[in-house]
Order: structure tokens, then sequence, then C-alpha cells
């Protein structure tokens, strides 16, 4: 998952690593209390997980009152490439001499922990010039690459020792919490040639979840996606009207990627795994149903060893239930599928041969 | 570099050739024992399965099960195992595996923490050992051997090597060159991890010079960037078999997971645009479905 800024930051001040003061709010209220304690001037950040805040607006001075009642709804309703604020965050304003690029990654082609850092941070990774680059095997800094990494960016004195000290304290977080990822951009020289993160990433590995108790009040999901995971089926929510399911999450992306191609806009990603029974493809068609948006849905389901007779069943099944009442365009690959045409006979489910054909049948018939 | 035929198949003169041993750890299991059925009927030589506290039992009354790895290396010299145990035992599995003694491990497992592959991957290389996954629909020489998960009828003997992230873009591609009258001489799945035991580019390197190999597909997906790898390591050694490439993933979102937990753009790392931008300057085509695999392919090899 990813953190957001605030919650990154918390787990640096747990480690130690130098932050500005900060409090981060849900609503008005909490935040002018909040403006109270920090005091005049500071930052008002939306929390979102994508990057490109600053240019959306998302980032905003507030030297009083008066703006901070203007400013902060302003930035509470900006919605940054799709995603719509999750929390505000006041910080104090700082006055910084430079800023600087740190960050632990994993690299997964070289299949190791890789620190990337420079003496020209702020901008975006891809722009970032003059990038030091370290391989790190499993995560672990030792002081003297710790060291060499605070020299080669040209450091000196206590801003050297700090950087040094911040990417040892990134690489305990890495191992520690398993991350993915752990970035600080910028991270800034004070006035006094110390360092501060103004701003932190963190991804952390999913696979892990299950030893990392400490880490869950941060996963955000909606009741759907809690719901598909109990089901250990993937699901991801788009904004189009054709639900796309299917089985494999290659075969799922290889139908979104069809669907667009002709015309469909998909209303969501749902990948029931591997195999496919009665039971989870009706698991399945009972997420989709709590979907108001959803005009039909895509079903590709590439069964080899499965009986298509028993996804039928599935489909006749939430039928008779009423479960949902719009039409189904699938193509089910796997055995007795002569069969399962049969079944579905004057059902609203329509087996096509191929998935090009249940595509576009699809496009056609939420059209309707 | 790893001789995958020879640990696969061995040569004509070992007393086992194309009857390799293979271990399943996790044998008694819902999954591990459907698939070792499977892999059985295949014609894959299972000698032994591995569950602790049910050594001294067999499997369907005559496949011998240890509780250790060590223990059923030790009874069959086998070289080859498959990991069939939940994700968070793959690890432990792995080390037992690797320690006993296991050349080509097969990873089925998904959910494998990023830091348990990468410990698994050290082991490895330290005693020359191949992983194949996690996450992996398994490795096969079709009408040969079947170390995986996957389903027989899209496969048959011949002279493409198939390389994937996905299992069931692998079934359904791997049908559709077999219909069009291709058959295939091996097919690795890569896994949908970040981490993989075995990247494209290794899977490559596998199959590069099988000597009467006639063409290559490569099956990747967004997220990472080993397709590029792949792509340049073929531009680097001007390699000219006959190369087509499909990439799931175009229409997906940014900065979500796409069911597999490797599948994601971060930025502009991991997009499909830069993977087909690559494949295109290694004069690989993209195919745009995957039925139109073998379309490319016939065409690459008319020329």
């Amino acid at each position: 998952m990813q953190l957001l800024e605030f919650q990154a930051k918390e787990l640096f001040r747990e480690y130690g690593i130098s932050l500005l003061d900060s409090i981060s709010s849900t609503n008005i209220e909490d935040g002018r209390k909040h403006a109270k304690e920090l005091g005049y001037p500071f930052v008002i950040k939306i929390q979102v997980p994508v990057g490109g805040r600053g240019k959306a607006g998302g980032i905003q001075k507030c030297q009083n009152d008066d703006e901070f009642d203007i400013k902060y709804p302003q930035v509470m309703d900006l919605e940054i490439k799709g995603e719509k604020a999750r929390a505000i965050l006041l910080e104090k304003m700082a006055d910084i001499k430079k800023e600087l690029y740190l960050s632990i990654f994993l690299n997964r082609s070289k299949r190791c922990y890789t620190i990337i850092a420079s003496a020209e941070g702020g901008v975006e990774i891809e722009s970032v010039k003059n990038q030091i680059i370290k391989e790190i095997g499993l995560g672990d800094v030792s002081d003297e690459i710790a060291n060499e990494v605070a020299k080669e960016m040209g450091l000196e004195g206590i801003t050297a020792q700090g950087v040094a000290d911040t990417l040892k304290k990134l690489s305990k977080l890495t191992i520690e919490k398993e991350a993915e990822l752990v970035e600080i951009n910028p991270l800034a020289i004070m006035q006094d040639d110390t360092v501060m993160a103004l701003d932190g990433k963190f991804v952390t590995d999913d696979n892990a979840n299950f030893r990392h108790d400490e880490l869950q009040k941060y996963q955000e999901k909606t009741e759907i996606e809690e719901q598909a995971e109990k089901s250990g089926f993937s699901l991801v929510e788009l904004d189009g009207d054709i639900a796309v399911v299917g089985n494999g999450a290659g075969l799922v992306m290889s139908t979104l990627d069809m669907l667009s191609d002709n015309g469909g806009k998909p209303a969501c990603f749902l990948d029931v795994g591997g195999g496919a029974t009665t039971e989870s493809v009706y698991e399945a068609l009972t997420l989709i149903s709590k979907l108001d948006r959803v005009k039909g849905i895509l079903v590709n389901l590439y069964g080899g060893i499965v009986k298509t007779t028993v996804v039928a069943e599935a489909f006749l099944k939430a039928y008779e239930n009423n479960l949902i009442d719009i039409p189904v365009f699938s193509r089910l690959k796997g055995t007795e599928s002569e069969k399962a045409k049969e079944m579905l006979q004057g059902s609203r489910t329509n087996i096509f041969d191929s998935v090009e054909e249940a595509i576009n049948a699809a496009v056609m018939g939420v059209k309707k | 570099m790893t001789d995958i035929f020879g640990l696969l198949k061995g040569k004509p003169e070992d007393s086992d050739y194309e009857k390799k041993g293979v271990i399943v750890q996790g044998i008694t299991g819902s999954y591990g024992s459907i698939h070792a059925k499977q892999m059985i009927a295949y014609g894959t030589n299972v000698v032994a399965g591995v569950t602790p506290n049910k050594g001294g039992q067999k499997f369907e009354e005559t496949i011998p099960i240890y509780n250790t790895m060590q223990e059923a290396v030790d009874a069959t010299n086998a070289k080859i195992s498959i990991i069939f145990v939940p994700a968070k035992f793959f690890l432990s599995a792995a080390k037992d595996a690797l320690n006993s003694g296991i050349k080509l491990l097969v990873a089925i497992p998904e959910h494998v923490p990023i830091r348990d592959t990468m410990e698994a991957l050290d082991l490895a290389k330290q005693k020359g050992a191949v992983i194949i996954g996690p996450n992996t629909p398994g490795i096969m020489i079709p009408e040969l051997i079947k170390i995986g998960i996957m389903p027989p009828m899209p496969f048959k003997a011949g002279k493409i090597a198939v390389l994937s992230k996905s299992g069931t873009l692998l079934y359904e591609i791997s049908d559709a060159l077999t219909n069009a009258g291709f058959g295939q001489s091996i097919t690795i799945g890569i896994g949908g991890d970040p981490v993989n035991g075995t990247r494209l580019i290794d899977a490559f390197e596998m199959v590069k010079d099988i000597p009467d190999l006639e063409g290559l597909v490569i099956v990747g997906e967004i997220g990472g960037d080993s397709e590029e790898m792949l792509a340049q390591k073929i531009i680097d050694l001007g390699f000219n078999k006959p190369s087509v490439a499909y990439i799931a993933g175009r229409a997906a979102p940014k900065e979500k997971r796409m069911g597999h937990a490797g599948a994601i753009v971060m930025g502009t790392y991991g997009s499909a645009e830069s993977k087909v931008s690559m494949f295109n300057k290694a004069n690989i085509p993209v195919a745009k479905r995957p039925a139109e695999v073998p379309v490319l392919l016939a065409g690459k090899m008319e020329k």
C-alpha cells in the first residue's frame, strides 16, 4: 500500500528523522484548532496518494485566519488525478538553503534495494539530475556507504552527517517495515545546515502485511474492495459502465485493453484467481451487483480444466436470485461449452466463442 | 548459464533421461495434491512428496512422502522440486529444498513477501540453483514434462519458446499458437511478482540457443522494466529468430496494482508505452490482442 505524506511522516518521526512541526485534519473545525497551535505562517497540503500536488494547487501558503478560511476548503475540495483529499496537513514553513533528494527503492530488475541520492532535489524523480545510485542488497546501509553517499553529493560538515544519518534511518525503515519505496523529496538543508524531510513517500509490500499489524491502520479500502479481498479476488474500481471479470490478472488486464480499444469503458477489474467455480463466479457477480454504474458484465474465463457448465450455473443462479438484472456477455473457454450454451439459452447471458465477439456485443449492448 | 534442458531432460546417456525426478513440497495439501496428480497424468516423474509430520505415508498409494527435503533428496536423488505451500511458509520450504541439493525450484505460491523471495534467491545463487517464480504457473516441455499447474490442452510439442509473466495468458496464447500450427519447445512462467527468481532476461538466456528454435513469444505486462531489459538484450545480441511480444495492461490506470503484485505503473516506470517502444526498437512486433500473436509470428517467419 502507498501511505499518505502525513502517515509516512508518522513513521519518519518514529525512526528519528527530522521533520517540521505539522498536524493533519479532516475537517476545517479541527483545522482551525491546529492552526492556532501551530501558528502562522504555515502551508496547507492536500493528502492524496498521487504525486503532482503542487502543480495542481494542492499546496498553499497561509498567513492568517482569513486566508485559512478560504484556502482550507479550496484545497479540501480539489481532486488530483481522480483522487479526492483524504486529509489536510498543516505544516510550518521552512527557511531553506537547498533541496536534496534521497530514496531507497526496490530495484526490480536488479533484484536488490537501491539508494538514489542527489544534491538537486525538489523535482519529480524523472527530472532529478546527477543521481548517485548505489545497490545495497537486502537494504542494509553501513556507516561507510552512508558517508560515501553524502560525500558524493558534495556535502560537508553537519549537513553530510545529517544526510548519512537520515539514510541509515531510511534503511532501517525499509528493512523493518518491508518497504518497496521510501522517499524524501525534498530533503532540505536548513539555514543552520541541518537537514529535514519536507515530504515523504512510502510504499509497502502488501504481501508482507501479515507480518505488519502496526501498518494496518493505514490500509485504505472501499467496502467492495474489502469483500473482494476476503473472497481472494483482486478488484480495482474504474469509472466506466462495463464490469470486467476473468481469471488471472494477465487475462483480465488483456480483456480491459481490448474493451478499451473497442470503445468500451470498464467499470472495474475483477480477477477471481486461477480457477473458476460456481461459487467464485457467483461471488464475483454479487460484488458487481453493488456497483451502481454497471450496465453490463463482460466475463472472460480461460477455464482449462474448468467445466464451463459450472460457470453457467453461477449465471443462472444469479438471475434466479435476482442478484443481477443486467446482461452478461461471456466468453468461456473450457470443456462442455456446447452444453453451457444450451443451459443459458433464453437467459440474459450471452455466450460467445471468442473474446472479441463478447466485447463487441458488450459495447453494443450497454449503448441500448 | 543455466542449462535448463539439462535439468528438465538430462542427457541421452543418463539412466533417467527424459524421466527426471520431481519432488512435490506440500503434496498432501488440497492444491498440491490436485496438481501432483495432474503432473503425474501428464507424464512427469513425481518421485516423492514432502509434508512435515506425514513422513512414511504414501501419496496415491505409490509415491513416498517424507518429513524433510533432505530425506526426500537422499532417497530419490532428485534435483527438481515444486512448492505448493502457503506463501508465508514459502521461504522455509525453499531453504529446505536449496539446502538439500535441489537445483531447479518451481515456486507456485502467490503473495510471497518480496523480502522472502530475495532471501531465497540469495541462497539459490550460493548453491548454484535456479528458482522459477514465485507466483508462476510453472515450466514445461510440452508432451514431455510439466512442472506446474497449467492445463495440458493448450500446449503441443514444437519449436517456439514462450516466456510469460501471466498464467492464463500463457495458456491463452499457447492455445492460439497451437491452433495455428506452432507447437512449443518450452514454456516458462516468469510469474507476476515484482521480484522474479528467473526474470524474462534469464529465461531468454535459457532458450536463445536451442538448436532448432524457430521463434520466440514474450508475454509481458505492465510493471517493472524486465521487458525493456530483454528488448535491449535482444538488440545487443543481434538475436534474429522470429519474435513477437504481447503486453497486457495498456488500459490500466497508473499507481494501481492490477491483480499481480508486480503489475503496477509508478510514474512512467513500468508503463506499457515504454515496453512497446523498446520492443519496436528491437524490431519485435507487439500484438494488440492475444489472438494476434500467431498471425504476427507467421508474418515474421515469411520475411
